[in-house]
């Protein structure tokens, strides 16, 4: 019975590790680029969303959308002001100009409204309580499984089904090649970055109903486990993303349920280090043989 | 040889203060501690920066004080504030108190909110003597430092381990409670201190520690930890910690099932917490606390009437009654000290013995620590309604 509850508490922290991590998943797949600013717009996204429902007075799926749309502008911003000019720069220079990004946008957001934390109403969505198997599971879990499976599931059509998809998975695989053939690189990574940013504004609006607490600093720790997550299943693969963030949250969850709460932060990254030496690739990555 | 060089930066400090006084004495010389008709006090208080709240409500209970002693003065004598603003900042409060104490020549210094930015202010209060009296500073290690006290520094406020005792004779007295757990923020020493208080004084009342778990600041999901415990079985949780993590536990707590009451310390004391958890999630919860305005004491009351007169309708919080009770606690030893010399006040702060305030019966230990009673709060559809007062 503990156990169904903790693997319920995992899988809702998952699912968030998970909709970030697509985000960084789908921009490194198609510019080889770790983009730190990632986390930093899932905090964008949940401020978006406080300030939609409480100023505004929209509903929940209204600010989500909201966030959303709010988010994609400021992803391609970012990958226009600060990535463009860099793409035929080593990959080291682009690496730190995205921590510099990450830490202008936290900083820069301090600055403009401060740092004090903001608590998202109770009230944004109806809260029961669904006994299953003798676990207390919380009907805003469900909600979170939900909406990412949803979200997810829209990814995979735009992915494989659209034209743009089309042009996303050429340019990954060879993008001068895609250039060659008529395909405008520059739109496609600027939807990508769109696409990707979406999510993690998605991801912002959930976190707060879910956790209430938000802070302009909330983006570091979850953007970092989403990299973990991202590792852990493939970095560059889709499904590797969204089952290596369920997966994380839910080693996670058993590592405090151990008796270990100290050391939560500190299991994923020791997975992220195993990952790293024992399957390089990944769970879901296929291994690469050099080509001489 | 540390203490010689300090002391004569002091000197010089002072020395070069008192050549610019020359540009004014005409203004100055009236003033001065041995002055005949005023005694001027310093306040050194965090007036803007990331706590300015508490200076600023310490401040407005100081004042109200003032105008009240003032009216029939000490002796004939009348007390003068001289406010410095240490913008919450410990280099800033040892500037302040350099200030006050060399340029200003002021009898006593009060201040500062934090812990933190008291401790700046120690060496200069001791090295000058000086009396410091801080109203809210609750570290232990400002009054005595690797057991030897500091003469010259005072509080009015109880330390951070008495709470976890006075929480833990109400959690088996009135609570009736036999099996607690303890759940603590592992980076904090606030936390730690009044958890170990906790924890020895709820088994010598003959309870048990029956899970301990801890959290980090700044985590936000405890749903794991918070399943483990309730597996253990508690009937009452300690939570000695900050409110912006103590809101999601108790929220989250609650969303699992956990029916068992909370109790933490004054970390809980702000709106916010209310915001975060919820006024549903928040019952059967208490906390310790410095004062409540609802204690039905006449006292207390009197106090809040004439501090909402004076500022508007505004409720005075723990901060304010501690700053107001420093006023009248300075007061009292000023009184007694005779001739009102910094070094006569500190002796007779030192002696201080049963002492009327709003914040409860003040006698003062051998470590200049405040023995008072604690007043306990709970949460009531996200109020804070006085519950009882706990002695010593």
């Amino acid at each position: 019975m503990e156990l169904i509850q903790q693997l319920v508490n995992g899988i809702s922290l998952g699912s968030i590790y998970a909709l970030i991590a697509l985000g960084y998943t789908m921009v490194y797949g198609i510019v080889k680029l770790i983009n730190f600013a990632h986390g930093d717009v899932f905090m964008v996204g949940a401020f978006v969303g406080f300030y939609s429902i409480t100023v505004l007075h929209i509903p929940f799926v209204l600010s989500l959308i909201l966030a959303m749309a709010v988010c994609a502008l400021f992803g391609v911003l970012i990958e226009r002001i600060a990535y463009k000019p860099l793409r035929n720069a080593t990959r080291i220079a682009a690496l730190i100009t995205a921590i510099g990004v990450s830490l202008l946008i936290e900083y820069g957001f301090i600055y403009v409204r401060g740092a004090q934390p903001e608590a998202y109403p109770g009230d944004v969505l109806p809260e029961h309580v669904i006994h299953l198997f003798g676990a207390k599971i919380n009907s805003q879990s469900l909600l979170i499984l939900g909406v990412s499976v949803v979200l997810m599931i829209i990814l995979q059509f735009i992915v494989h089904k659209t034209k743009i998809g089309k042009a996303m998975r050429a340019v990954s695989f060879d993008a001068e090649a895609a250039q060659l053939m008529g395909i405008n690189v520059d739109r496609t990574i600027s939807s990508t970055f769109a696409i990707g940013s979406a999510l993690a504004g998605a991801a912002g609006v959930i976190f707060g109903v879910y956790y209430i607490k938000i802070e302009p600093l909330m983006g570091v720790i979850p953007g970092l486990k989403a990299f973990v997550a991202a590792v852990l299943g493939g970095i560059g693969i889709l499904p590797g993303a969204m089952v290596g963030g369920l997966l994380l949250g839910v080693i996670e969850s058993l590592v405090s349920a151990f008796g270990y709460s100290l050391w939560r932060d500190g299991a994923a990254f020791v997975v992220l280090i195993l990952i790293l030496i024992f399957l390089p690739s990944g769970l879901f990555g296929k291994y690469r043989r050099e080509k001489v | 040889m540390k203490k010689r060089k300090l002391a004569g930066i002091f000197l010089s400090l002072s020395l070069s203060a008192g050549v610019m006084a020359g540009c004014g004495a005409a203004s100055t010389s009236s003033g001065g501690s041995s002055g005949k008709e005023t005694i001027k006090v310093g306040a050194n208080l965090e007036l803007s920066g990331g706590v300015a709240s508490y200076g600023q409500s310490i401040a407005e209970g100081l004042q109200l004080a003032l105008d009240e002693i003032n009216k029939k003065g000490i002796e004939g004598k009348k007390i003068k504030l001289v406010k410095v603003d240490n913008k919450s900042e410990a280099a800033e409060a040892t500037n302040g108190a350099v200030k006050l104490v060399s340029q200003d020549k002021v009898a006593a210094v009060v201040g500062a909110a934090t812990s933190t930015n008291t401790l700046a202010q120690v060496q200069i209060a001791q090295s000058n003597k000086v009396p410091l009296v801080t109203p809210t500073g609750t570290n232990p290690e400002i009054t005595n430092k690797d057991g030897k006290v500091n003469d010259y520094v005072f509080r009015t406020c109880f330390i951070d381990p008495f709470q976890g005792t006075v929480a833990a004779n109400f959690a088996s007295d009135k609570l009736k409670t036999s099996k607690a757990a303890v759940f603590i923020d592992s980076a904090s020493d606030y936390s730690k201190g009044l958890a170990s208080a906790f924890k020895t004084a709820y088994e010598k009342n003959g309870g048990s520690i029956v899970a301990e778990e801890a959290y980090v600041a700044k985590d936000t999901d405890f749903r794991a930890t918070l399943t483990r415990l309730k597996a253990a079985k508690p009937d009452f949780i300690f939570l000695p910690g900050y409110y912006e993590e103590v809101g999601l536990i108790i929220k989250q707590a609650r969303e699992i099932g956990i029916t068992a009451p909370f109790m933490g310390g004054d970390g809980w004391d702000s709106p916010k917490l209310v915001e975060i958890a919820g006024p549903k999630a928040l019952n059967n919860t208490y906390i310790t606390n410095h004062y409540s305005s609802g204690d039905p004491d006449k006292k207390i009351q009197d106090f809040v009437s004439a501090f909402k007169k004076k500022y508007k309708g505004k409720s005075p919080d723990a901060f304010s009654a501690l700053g107001y009770d420093t006023a009248y606690y300075l007061a009292d030893a000023i009184k007694r000290s005779g001739d009102a010399s910094p070094e006569k006040i500190a002796k007779a702060l030192a002696k201080t013995k049963d002492l009327s305030l709003v914040s409860g019966q003040l006698t003062l230990d051998k470590n200049h620590d405040p023995i008072k009673s604690a007043s306990i709060l709970e949460y009531k559809d996200g109020k804070q309604e006085f519950n009882t007062k706990i002695n010593p």
